[in-house]
């Protein structure tokens, strides 16, 4: 079994166990909705809402970020299956691939939710003259940011899931690693709405921050992430 | 990071069974061609600074079905940590399947499963998911999946309920199905029978009794005296990190 | 005592016990850079305060970067350190704690060093633009910086064996060389538009009078010496520690093998089991 193959299937478990469990779908989508609204009540004023929408979904993005990947190992931890993982000799990059990628794609889900819950609560849109150009610097945004959200996640998720107290090593671990992404993402989706006037070729500048700070961090995630768990 | 190595390598199990020839006190059958799976000499362990196991010397040939028992606290579960691979041996020589637990114990794993208090399954997948799941982390076909279901009595109706809605002994037979399904050559079992009632004991004891029929090697730590005398071919007693009673020696020496 | 197999030497050389166990970590090394230190920031403050002339814009308040600037160049100098030693634990062969001691102990000195560097640097700040903070790319990567390593000190502080956190710490710290550059860069480009008056203009920077140049000189030797002395008193206690715990587990591998040999007399006892005092694993 090579390690993709590894990988494939322990991302296919991860996303089978949410949709029995359906976690996420429950509890942090509402989460993040209710964080969507609770920045409403905090800049109350309409036009700070529009100009700062981008950088709100984000932010949204990067609490909820915590939270699953929080979820992503107390899976493995309520019946010690990381622990059987690691006993098996699993290969640690397989699984810190599986896990990224089944994080990823929840958090694919959840961008997605968040953008919408931007339109809806702040107003946000796309200019119409050139909607084809914004959607494609959306996608790619919301691809590029995730993979490096993902990756980071799923290191310091892994490092952290073992210790008592990681529930607060974990925000502390990673919101410094994901500035990056944070500046980037918001940057990149400002240009694509056009907000203060930033025009969308502006934000191919940071779609390439964000895919080097993806590259990087799941590379040297897949090689960190074994030393860092094992014992 | 050059001691990173996939379970998949190729990398041969060095010879390193001259641990056996100098164990303390003549324990070891004297059959230099016997299969020695498990071979620990001297072993000192550590959890955090406190010296769990404090030279502990054990053999153990291929298909055996040990029992260990002794006190809480004499270093039990940290032996069996120790063997599957998870914790370094702090001084010691050690060796499970020919590989050296010193500079290897990465590699150990794969061919070694280990029960402790928690099962390692996924609550919200079925049985049939964990144990594919497991199965398939080395490439077991469907039917070698499906076999070992059988063999450990989960097949049938118990294949499709979620782990999270079965009985104790349930789950506990489905972590040996997974074991299986890996193929395990080394069972470390941690008080596999406790939280079991009588059935559920008896259902573990007869599943064991099979596992070791084809060829696995079962060390088992319990409290269960009586019972698991009928399991086990011998029976060791550690105490305070070390062995302090070894059927095999008494049968040695009688 | 275990016997010691010569094929496992190599793996129990730090297990031997050492030489005799010294009373302090002052040599007569550390007191000689000691003393330069004394010596090297009293003519930092003699010449800070006192020789060198008061800036055309700044007035006075230049002073507080004779103490400013050096303290953030020898953070970066601890971070690299750190950087350095974390590599070589992982990659040597010999895998000697004593390169993640030096990581450490250099990550503990960074961060004290930046954390200074802000406060004084908001004290600057105060007295010349007016406000305590800003949100240039350099105040702000400094602060990412600054929490980055906090994070690395709470994960040198999880627990486990020595080698547990040896090689966790040194792969985090392999980490921060890539995380920090990121960071840094992704910032520069948020802020592309720098200040005119920031502190990145007086790196340096010929403009400077030669008194004010001199004074930053001075200011940066005596930082780094002030740094060697802190290393090395730092990396020795640390080493004390770890040989503490080492002896630690000699004693404590007695007391069990003790215990052991206690509950073995005659199985006919049953009171010797009372005797047993170990703490349960």
């Amino acid at each position: 079994m090579n390690t993709v193959a590894v990988a494939r299937l322990i991302a296919a478990k991860d996303l089978r166990v949410e949709r029995r469990s359906k976690i996420v779908t429950n509890q942090v989508l509402p989460f993040a909705g209710i964080t969507m609204v609770s920045f409403a009540f905090a800049l109350d004023k309409q036009n700070v809402l529009d100009t700062v929408a981008p950088g709100l979904v984000w932010l949204a993005t990067m609490f909820s970020l915590l939270i699953i990947v929080q979820r992503t190992f107390a899976i493995e931890a309520d019946d010690g299956a990381l622990d059987a993982m690691r006993v098996a000799g699993v290969d640690p990059r397989a699984i810190f691939i599986g896990k990224a990628l089944a994080l990823g794609v929840q958090l694919l889900v959840l961008e997605a939710m968040l953008f919408g819950a931007a339109v809806i609560f702040y107003g946000e849109s796309i200019p119409s003259e050139h909607v084809f150009a914004s959607v494609v610097l959306l996608v790619t945004t919301m691809l590029s940011a995730t993979c490096g959200l993902a990756a980071v996640g799923t290191l310091y998720g892994g490092l952290a899931a073992g210790f008592k107290g990681s529930e607060t090593l974990l925000p502390l671990l990673t919101l410094p690693a994901v500035v990056p992404v944070l500046i980037g993402a918001t940057k990149a989706v400002e240009s694509a709405v056009g907000t203060s006037g930033a025009v969308v070729s502006e934000g191919w500048q940071w779609v390439g921050l964000l895919t080097v700070f993806a590259v990087a961090a799941v590379v040297g995630g897949a090689l960190a992430f074994g030393p860092l768990i094992d014992d | 990071m050059s001691e990173l190595s996939t379970p998949f390598s190729n990398a041969a199990p060095t010879a390193s069974t001259t641990a056996n020839d100098d164990s303390a006190g003549g324990a070891a059958p004297d059959n230099a061609e016997a299969d020695v799976v498990i071979a620990l000499e001297g072993v000192v362990a550590v959890l955090g600074n406190f010296p769990a196991l404090a030279g502990l010397s054990l053999t153990v040939q291929r298909g055996e079905i040990v029992l260990l028992k002794g006190p809480n606290g004499a270093g039990k579960t940290t032996l069996l940590r120790l063997c599957a691979g998870l914790l370094p041996v702090e001084r010691g020589t050690a060796s499970i399947l020919g590989f050296d637990l010193v500079t290897q114990r990465q590699l150990v794993r794969p061919h070694v499963g280990l029960l402790g208090h928690q099962n390692g399954l996924y609550l919200d997948l079925s049985v049939r998911e964990n144990v594919e799941f497991w199965g398939r982390t080395v490439g077991a076909s469907a039917q070698e999946i499906a076999s070992a279901m059988s063999r450990m009595g989960v097949a049938e109706r118990l294949s499709d309920v979620p782990v999270r809605k079965l009985s104790a002994g349930q789950k506990r037979r489905t972590s040996l199905a997974c074991l299986v399904a890996r193929r395990a050559q080394v069972w470390l079992l941690d008080e596999p029978h406790a939280g079991l009632d009588a059935a559920g004991r008896d259902e573990l004891d007869a599943t064991l009794g099979q596992a070791a029929r084809s060829g696995a090697t079962i060390l088992v730590a319990s409290h269960e005296l009586e019972r698991a005398g009928g399991l086990a071919t011998r029976s060791v007693e550690v105490v305070a990190g070390q062995v302090v009673t070894d059927t095999n020696e008494l049968r040695g020496s009688e | 005592m275990t016997t010691i197999d010569p094929a496992r030497a190599e793996h129990d050389t730090e297990r031997q016990p050492g030489p005799p166990p010294r009373r302090s970590t002052a040599t007569r090394g550390t007191r000689i850079i000691g003393i330069g230190a004394i010596v090297a920031l009293g003519w930092l403050i003699a010449f800070g305060l006192g020789f060198s002339p008061a800036d055309r814009d700044q007035l006075e308040s230049v002073r507080i970067l004779y103490v400013h600037v050096p303290t953030i160049w020898l953070a970066y100098l601890a971070f690299i350190v750190t950087a350095v030693s974390s590599a070589m634990y992982l990659f040597s062969k010999k895998k000697s704690l004593g390169w993640d001691r030096a990581a450490g102990a250099s990550a503990e000195i960074g961060v004290t060093f930046v954390a200074v560097t802000l406060a004084v640097g908001a004290m600057w700040g105060r007295l010349t633009w007016g406000v305590f903070w800003q949100w240039d790319a350099r105040l702000t990567t400094t602060a990412l910086l600054f929490v980055t390593y906090i994070g690395y000190l709470a994960v040198r502080r999880l627990g486990g064996s020595h080698e547990q956190r040896a090689k966790r710490s040194a792969v985090l710290g392999m980490i921060a060389v890539v995380e920090i550059p990121l960071v840094h860069f992704s910032v520069k480009m948020w802020r592309s538009l720098h200040q005119q008056a920031t502190v990145a203009n007086l790196d340096g920077d010929t403009k400077m009078d030669g008194l004010m140049l001199f004074s930053l000189f001075v200011g940066v030797i005596a930082f780094t010496l002030l740094y060697v002395w802190l290393m090395l008193h730092r990396t020795r206690a640390m080493a004390m520690e770890d040989l503490l715990e080492e002896r630690g587990l000699d004693d404590a591998l007695v007391a069990r093998r003790a215990e052991a040999a206690a509950t073995t007399l005659p199985p006919t006892s049953t009171t010797t089991s009372t005797t047993t005092t170990g703490s349960d694993s």
